[in-house]
């Protein structure tokens, strides 16, 4: 088959919907276009029906006991928002600590920030140069104050899998909630909320092949039993947690895509490790000073950060523009702050400009991987001509022992 | 961010990119910016006895705006005289690319580039004036 531009490897970003998953939810717009919450008449038991089969869907992907442990949500923002605002306030006369990690996404950090405004305390726990936290700063951080420890599955941007497992074990031994945000991970590195005592998790379909619009949040009902509060109020959909008419044919897709990965999400995080590191091997035997960000044992199989040193990322993302990926150059961003998690792991600012991000998914072919790696060779190449950084490096100058004029 | 078509056509053919001889008196050279900013812009200038830019050359560390605003900071003052070079605002440069907002500090450090080339070229001079000067005096 010939090679199709512009190629997709932004595949942290989004996922294109399966086509399987798309046949799932068609019905649920036109024929079967029920309201799950009539309980009066066959179009809304159709639709319930369908609800509850996906619920059972998600669950088995993240090894829950029960459907009803999952709190259908509009995406994993909102789910994240449940979860850290509705624990704070229900459990906020047992103490005001929480804790996460500074490489956390901003649907954390910022709902954390919002919560600090509120009275509440947070403890943001630095990571390691391989962006992972160390479980016995989280057992150092926890306070009898503390009422909930939040630590992502994986990294979106340098796709650093964090160690839940230990986490969890000293998180039920002190009896604090765990809640994580697990979008980039589900289905791609292991993830079972029995096995890490995982009380909460995040999830987003549209990370999934599943389509944008849909999420959940996994609330675990018994051992302990969770509780928190609202913040939709209305009709008491969702056991109270999350009021609102649910959306069906993105509930049914959801459960469609959450069935796909537990059947071939082995097999598939197999041969995304394979081409993950086809596209590194291919890359640096074409170029020198190309650095990995992040972990690469502990790490998403699709995920490639890397920083071309003497090359600004906006501008080679300009160069390779039939490719979709993204970049921790600040200059992508409105804040013109480069990346926090690249900072966050001691990658000096010079390099986190210089930074690229692939993310490789279900539908990347080989032919693709190779065409952007030599693409990649080039651009870089030419782009370090371009560049006094490399003029100077080469001629031997320290770039870090000239005084910069910064602006 | 989607950039304007002049933005794309410099930065996929930049002008003058190359290197002048730095020890040569009749070349001023200014690199402004820094790595950790993101950018980095040395521009050069070769002046002839009249006081005209002969030739202009650039490097550039930096996005396609910074690029773009460089290579067009060098046609622009290839010609020109070096106090006419030294009027160039920023904001021609703006409007000239259609650069959006966020992209403004681009023109800035071009123009920064150009007065730090025309500053070290005249510093250059003056230097080489008193040694003149100096010579001249021992005789």
């Amino acid at each position: 088959m010939a090679l199709q531009l512009p190629i997709f490897m932004d595949n942290h970003s989004t996922t294109p919907v399966d086509p399987r998953v798309l046949d799932e939810m068609l019905p649920y717009f036109s024929t079967k276009f029920g309201n799950a919450a009539s309980r009066s008449h066959k179009f809304g038991w159709e639709a319930e029906a369908a609800v509850d089969s996906a619920r059972t869907r998600v669950a088995r992907l993240i090894g829950a006991k029960d459907g009803k442990e999952i709190v259908l949500t509009s995406g994993a923002t909102e789910s994240d928002n449940l979860a850290l605002k509705g624990i704070a306030e229900y459990r906020k006369d047992q103490g005001n600590h929480l804790i996460t990690t500074v490489t956390e996404h901003k649907a954390i950090l910022d709902t954390c920030k919002r919560l600090e405004k509120s009275g509440y305390e947070v403890t943001y726990l630095g990571v390691g140069s391989d962006g992972r936290v160390d479980p016995d700063d989280v057992r150092r951080a926890i306070r009898p104050q503390t009422i909930l420890v939040s630590v992502m599955l994986a990294n979106n941007e340098i796709g650093t899998v964090q160690p839940l497992e230990e986490i969890g074990k000293i998180t039920r031994e002190r009896e604090v909630l765990f809640h994580t945000d697990a979008v980039q991970g589900i289905g791609k590195v292991e993830f079972d909320v029995e096995k890490m005592n995982v009380d909460l998790a995040s999830l987003s379909a549209h990370k999934m092949y599943g389509p944008k619009g849909i999420g959940a949040l996994y609330v675990r009902r018994s051992r302990p039993r969770v509780r928190l509060v609202a913040e939709m109020d209305g009709g008491g959909h969702e056991r109270g947690m999350r009021s609102g008419t649910l959306a069906v044919p993105l509930i049914a897709g959801f459960g469609k895509a959450c069935e796909l990965l537990t059947q071939e999400g082995r097999a598939e995080s197999a041969r995304l490790l394979a081409l993950r590191e086809r596209l590194r091997a291919r890359i640096a035997s074409q170029l020198d000073d190309v650095y990995v960000n992040g972990s690469l044992e502990h790490r998403l199989p699709g995920n490639l950060n890397l920083s071309f040193h003497f090359v600004e990322g906006e501008g080679l993302m300009m160069a390779i523009k039939d490719v979709a990926v993204s970049s921790g150059s600040a200059c992508t961003s409105s804040s013109l702050e480069p990346s926090y998690v690249l900072r966050a792991l001691g990658v000096g600012d010079e390099l986190a400009h210089s930074s690229i991000r692939f993310g490789l998914g279900r539908f990347n072919t080989e032919e693709e991987v190779d065409y952007v790696a030599d693409l990649v060779a080039d651009k870089v190449s030419r782009l370090r001509e371009l560049s006094p950084l490399y003029e100077m490096h080469r001629e031997g100058i320290d770039l870090k022992s000239v005084q910069w004029v910064a602006h | 961010m989607s950039y304007s078509d002049k933005v794309i056509e410099h930065y996929e053919n930049p002008r003058n990119v190359g290197t002048l001889d730095k020890a040569d008196p009749s070349v001023g050279t200014g690199l402004v910016g820094a790595p950790a900013c993101g950018d980095v812009m040395r521009l050069q200038i070769k002046v002839n006895d009249q006081g005209v830019i002969e030739d202009a050359k650039f490097k550039t560390f930096g996005c396609g705006s910074a690029i773009a605003s460089s290579s067009l900071a060098t046609e622009w003052i290839k010609g020109k005289t070096v106090d006419e070079a030294a009027a160039i605002k920023n904001s021609a440069i703006v409007e000239e690319l259609n650069l959006p907002p966020v992209k403004i500090h681009c023109s800035v450090l071009a123009e920064d580039a150009i007065k730090s080339a025309i500053a070290d070229y005249r510093r250059k001079q003056s230097d080489r004036r008193s040694s003149l000067d100096a010579a001249r005096v021992g005789e």
